[in-house]
C-alpha cells in the first residue's frame, strides 16, 4: 500500500483484503437460533413457534421422503421469476380452504417467520410455523420448527425447459415424531399430497392454465431415527389440542364476576 | 466430473478415505456430478469421504438438499462425511440447516484427514 508523502498516518502493513461476499449471501436467512413470530391477526392461534429451533430432515424421526409436485404452465407466457413473484404474493390464497398462512406483510424473504394454522380432524386447528430459509427470484425454501408434523425443507421453484415454464414444490421430510409417523401412514401422506396438488393446481389456475399436477414420491431412507423419538415432547398437534380443550376454562377465567 | 458450473474431482488418499474437491456452484442441477463423484470416491473399503468446499462459489437450498441425500447414501454404506474449506458464510448455513450435526466441519484438509485416519 502506498500513501501520499505527507500523509500523517502511514500504514506499516497492508491489511488483508476482505473476502468477497458470496453471490448467494443475500438469499439465506441469517443467525437464526430460535424463532420469533411478529404481529399476527387476533383470530390466529399463535402457539408452538416462538422460542422453537428449526429442524431439518436430519433431526426428524420417520422415514425420509422426497415428494415432488410439478405443473407445466404451458401457454401462460410467464418467466420463472414472474411465477415465483406471484407465488410469494398469493401464497395464502393458493392453499386449500381452512388452512391459514400468516406471513409478514412485506412478503416472503430470507429469515422471515410465518405462523401456520392448519385444519385438522375434529375442527382442531394445529398451530405451527415455518422459517423462510432461502429465497431468491426463482425459488424459496421453508424450514420447519420443532413440533411441526414434519422435520422438513420445502422448496418452491420455477424453471423453463424447451420454452415451457413449470412450477414445482419439493418436500424433503421426515415425520417429526412417532405419532406423526403413524398419522402419515394412516392417511397423512394422502392428505399431504392432496394439499400440494391443490396448491399447484391453484397456481396454474392463477395463470389461466388447467394442467394435471405430476406427483413423484421417493423414499430416500426407510430407516427411522429412534434417537429422535423424544421429539414428541414438542408435538404441536397435542399442544394445540390441549390449548383448544382449555378454551372454555380460559373464557370462564376472563368473564366478569357477578 | 462437470455438470453445469460445478466441477468435482476425486482424490483417493488411501483405501479408507477419499476427498471430493468441489469447485463452482452447488445447486440441484449438480446432483448427477455429485453422485458420480461419490461413486468414484467410494471404494469397497472406503470409510470416510471428505468434501472440500474450498472452491465453492455459490450454493442454494437445492444444493443443501442434495447434501442430505448424499449423507443418507453414505450412511447406508457405513461411511462418514467430513467437510473442510467452508468460509464463514457457508459454515453459518451448515449451522442454520443443522447439517453440521451430521457432517463434521474442519478448518483444513490436514485436520479432516487426521480425523479420518484416527477412526
Amino acid at each position: 500500500m502506498t500513501g501520499a508523502p505527507n500523509d500523517p498516518i502511514q500504514p506499516t502493513e497492508a491489511r488483508p483484503a476482505e473476502a468477497p461476499a458470496s453471490r448467494d449471501a443475500a438469499f439465506w436467512a441469517k443467525d437464526v437460533s430460535t424463532l420469533r413470530v411478529g404481529e399476527v391477526p387476533a383470530e390466529a392461534v399463535n402457539l408452538n413457534v416462538t422460542g422453537r429451533r428449526v429442524v431439518g430432515p436430519l433431526q426428524g424421526f420417520g422415514r425420509l421422503w422426497q415428494k415432488t409436485y410439478r405443473v407445466d404452465l404451458a401457454g401462460a407466457g410467464v418467466t420463472p421469476a414472474e411465477v415465483i413473484a406471484a407465488w410469494k404474493a398469493n401464497f395464502q390464497d393458493l392453499w386449500p380452504e381452512g388452512n391459514r398462512f400468516y406471513g409478514p406483510l412485506t412478503g416472503i424473504g430470507p429469515g422471515d417467520v410465518a405462523l401456520l394454522n392448519l385444519a385438522m380432524p375434529g375442527r382442531l386447528r394445529l398451530s405451527t410455523g415455518v422459517l423462510v430459509l432461502y429465497a431468491d427470484e426463482e425459488s424459496f425454501t421453508f424450514m420447519t420448527p420443532e413440533g411441526h408434523m414434519f422435520a422438513a425443507w420445502i422448496t418452491f421453484s420455477a424453471a423453463e425447459l424447451d420454452g415451457v415454464t413449470s412450477a414445482q414444490a419439493q418436500v424433503l421430510l421426515r415425520a417429526n415424531d412417532p405419532l406423526y409417523e403413524l398419522a402419515l401412514a394412516f392417511g397423512g401422506h394422502r392428505k399431504e399430497d392432496a394439499f400440494w396438488r391443490h396448491t399447484l393446481g391453484a397456481l396454474a389456475a392463477h395463470f389461466g392454465v388447467a394442467e394435471e399436477v405430476e406427483t413423484t414420491v421417493v423414499c430416500v431412507d426407510r430407516r427411522r431415527q429412534w434417537a429422535n423419538a423424544r421429539n414428541v415432547w414438542h408435538n404441536a398437534a397435542i399442544r394445540s389440542a390441549v390449548y383448544t380443550m382449555g378454551a372454555p376454562m380460559r373464557a370462564l377465567g376472563r368473564s366478569p364476576r357477578a | 466430473m462437470t455438470e453445469g458450473s460445478v466441477t468435482m474431482e476425486v482424490r483417493e488418499l488411501s483405501g479408507r478415505a477419499s476427498v471430493i474437491d468441489i469447485k463452482g456452484d452447488v445447486t440441484a442441477a449438480s446432483e448427477q456430478a455429485l453422485g458420480d463423484a461419490y461413486t468414484a470416491a467410494s471404494g469397497q473399503f472406503t470409510r470416510t469421504i471428505v468434501l472440500n468446499f474450498g472452491g465453492l462459489e455459490y450454493m442454494n437450498s437445492g444444493g443443501i438438499g442434495m447434501l442430505v441425500t448424499l449423507l443418507v447414501r453414505a450412511n447406508r454404506q457405513r461411511q462418514r462425511l467430513l467437510a473442510f474449506g467452508l468460509n464463514e458464510h457457508y459454515r453459518q448455513i451448515f449451522e442454520l440447516t443443522r447439517l453440521d450435526e451430521a457432517i463434521r466441519i474442519y478448518d483444513t484438509e490436514a485436520e479432516a484427514l487426521a480425523e479420518a485416519d484416527a477412526t
